[in-house]
């Protein structure tokens, strides 16, 4: 009968995949979404890790062996990572294992990782939970907090004093930055005027917008997502509101300027990364981006990119690839110049970094400067 | 034949006794593996019940999993029971969270069910599946339970005996249930609603009874995953994951315990199976490539199953006892 024909091959063949691995490689495990919901995140931060194995092995390897990534991906499905990450660790032997974006796919994962004392390094998983897991745990953006204190620092540059907040109430990542925002301004001089909310999926915020108005504010904070931010932004300039609206890499999203048009324009939020920064390291990752891919990288890419280089460096400052070797060498990453900023791992394995100021003018995104921690 | 449910479930049984201390040894990737087999098996077969035997066609199971899952791991971590210490008391809480979170969907298998008798058909798999939707709202807005973040730290307690054993429950009770001279009424209700109706069956009670039960073992699925994967998200029990298994269903054939059991275990391997062909470095490279995009291959062999085989891979072949009645 063909089914049990075709589940013996499949024994025979699973049990043929514990081959032993060539003893001039180190393996590198990675798992991304490729497929299904968050793809766009995933592809880009597949990329750029990608590249950066490519240019590792290029320039020699570490400890005189090539790295090998092994690459699986978990179609945005949850419960799909612990089964990933199991078999990257039991199966493929990988030294530590890079990803994932979504702070969910990468919380899954984490408890494995942490129990078979295989270090796991997140480009892009900003929840604060995510390295609370363990001590294997790592990531190598900044967490949410971060990037309140940084517009803070920004609209107090700018010499705004007077501040309105809008905020998601159903995104912890925007209760959490409003919470820093609010903290940092009002110890440094500003002030926050008038806090409204409101929920992801809301379509009219006039009524919160018109309550914001009276108060004459010189900027409002939105730490939102960009499905609704691009429609506040037009209903502020409807209501005639004409002062800058800031927020946070949420704002990150094809349709944000789609949506919102010019309305958007004047205003600053605050990411990881930005290909028009005209530092060399940046233009140097850009123009290999674009020679390997064809497309300018975005913030997934540039924070895939450095969670391999700074693995790649560890390895090298450990000397070995022993779990916890390497993880007490992760841990002591210092000053990494990344191409996401210089990088440095603290206490609680997350990354001390700069952000990235971006500006909104003619309907297009200009990097305006870099803020340090 | 009448028997041949209680052999297989008490050989299934001693063999996950003798097997447990065993499966330890085995690679922890296949290990994962074949815990996500067992649990497949009791969705599977729980939601043929409902599904297959007593034709309701529900698209919600895997909101009724949700449920199962959230309320045990509720339990075990507000008891905080320690880490990784295999003594009785902590069997003793797990098996508590497991029953609870069965409740828990049995219950909701009832809110369910009793406002929804009165739909058939398409519409009932509307209700159903909005109903999955409602859990996964509810979920993600309920800050206790970790909302969108997900909610995680559950010990691993789920091992291959208990996901074997509680998979040969539920296949015994739903095959031993069917099979008794109560449990003809669920085959009455699929086959011909007003016939069963004027026969003096209840019909209303077996639907009720059929969604009770099989949100009940959907409900101790879930418990299972939430304490194997240590990590559960409402995106978890989405729309989608009810698919997957009302797939097993009608690939195995609706109706039949034994097909929809293969189906699950079939549908369990045959993507892991697919993942690691594309990574066997002496096939030919277009063998690879085509095992790269496995998730069309995957849906290939589905539309080609189906085309082959409509009534599902054992559908028609039907257990010997059945195929005796018809001729009969």
């Amino acid at each position: 009968m063909l089914p049990s024909t075709f589940l013996k091959t499949s024994i025979a063949l699973l049990a043929a995949g514990t081959l032993a691995l060539a003893q001039d490689e180190i393996p590198v495990g990675e798992f991304a979404s490729l497929t299904g919901g968050s793809a766009s995140f995933g592809q880009s931060s597949h990329k750029g890790t990608a590249l950066a194995i490519d240019e590792i092995n290029a320039g020699g390897g570490v400890l005189g062996k090539k790295l090998k990534l092994i690459f699986e991906d978990d179609q945005s499905l949850a419960g799909q990572p612990a089964t990933i990450v199991r078999k990257l660790i039991s199966q493929d032997k990988v030294v530590a294992v890079l990803g994932e974006v979504a702070s969910s796919k990468s919380l899954e994962a984490a408890p494995i990782c942490q129990q078979n004392k295989v270090p796991m390094i997140s480009p892009a998983s900003t929840n604060p939970k995510v390295t609370e897991v363990g001590d294997y745990i790592f990531r190598v953006c900044f967490i949410d907090p971060f990037q309140g204190t940084v517009m803070s620092k920004f609209a107090l540059s700018k010499g705004w004093k007077k501040v309105a907040i809008l905020t998601d109430v159903k995104q912890d990542y925007s209760v959490g930055l409003a919470e820093f925002f609010v903290k940092h301004f009002n110890a440094n001089g500003g002030q926050v005027v008038k806090e409204q909310k409101y929920s992801t999926g809301d379509k009219d915020f006039k009524a919160q917008l018109t309550s914001i108005k009276v108060t004459k504010p010189d900027a409002i904070f939105i730490p939102g997502y960009y499905a609704e931010v691009s429609l506040i932004a037009r209903q502020a300039k409807l209501l005639g509101i004409k002062v800058p609206l800031l927020g946070g890499d949420g704002w990150v999203g094809d349709s944000l300027l789609k949506v919102a048009g010019t309305a958007l324009d004047g205003s600053f939020f605050s990411c990881h990364f930005s290909a028009d920064d005209k530092s060399p390291s940046t233009q140097g990752f850009v123009d290999k981006y674009k020679a390997k891919y064809g497309a300018v990288p975005d913030d997934m890419a540039a924070l895939g990119y450095d969670s391999a280089m700074i693995l790649a460096a560890a390895i090298k400052t450990a000397g070995t690839t022993e779990g916890d070797k390497l993880r007490v060498a992760i841990g002591a990453t210092k000053a990494h110049k990344g191409i996401t900023g210089t990088i440095t791992l603290d206490e609680k394995r997350n990354a001390q970094k700069p952000a990235v100021i971006l500006g909104i003018g003619n309907g297009a995104f200009q990097f305006v400067e870099t803020v340090a921690p | 034949m009448d028997k041949w449910p209680k052999s297989i479930l008490i050989a299934v049984l001693l063999g996950c006794l003798i097997g447990s201390p065993f499966v330890f040894q085995i690679n922890p990737y296949y290990y994962d593996i074949l815990l996500g087999i067992g649990i497949s098996i009791i969705l599977a077969a729980s939601l043929n019940l409902v599904n297959g035997y007593t034709g309701q066609f529900s698209l919600g199971h895997a909101g009724f999993m949700g449920i199962g899952a959230y309320a045990s791991s509720w339990v075990t971590l507000s008891y905080g029971y320690c880490l990784g210490a295999n003594t009785t008391s902590t069997t003793t809480v797990f098996l508590l969270a497991l029953l609870g979170g069965g409740l828990m969907a049995g219950i909701a298998g009832l809110m369910v069910g009793v406002p929804s008798l009165r739909l058939k058909g398409d519409y009932l798999a509307i209700v159903t599946l909005a109903f999955n939707e409602i859990i996964k709202g509810v979920i993600q807005n309920a800050e206790p339970l970790g909302a969108q973040r997900g909610l995680g730290g559950m010990v691993q307690h789920t091992n291959f005996f208990w996901t074997f054993g509680f998979a040969a429950l539920t296949v015994y009770v739903v095959v031993h249930l069917v099979n008794s001279t109560y449990g003809r009424g669920f085959l009455a209700v699929r086959d011909d609603e007003i016939a069963a109706e004027a026969m003096g069956i209840n019909t209303t009670k077996y639907k009720v009874l059929a969604f009770v039960l099989g949100a009940f073992f959907a409900g101790i699925a879930g418990g299972l995953y939430a304490h194997f994967k240590q990590f559960i998200h409402p995106e978890g029990f989405n729309f989608l994951r009810s698919v997957d298994i009302v797939v097993m269903v009608i690939l195995g054939g609706m109706g039949n315990t034994a097909g929809v059991c293969f189906a699950a275990v079939l549908l369990t391997i045959l993507p892991e199976f697919l993942r690691s062909v594309s990574h066997y470095t002496w096939l030919p490279l277009w063998l690879q490539q085509i095992a790269e995009n496995r998730m069309i291959l995957y849906s290939l062999l589905l539309i080609v199953l189906m085309l082959t085989r409509p009534q599902g891979l054992f559908g028609g072949l039907g257990m010997p006892r059945r195929r005796k009645d018809v001729e009969k």
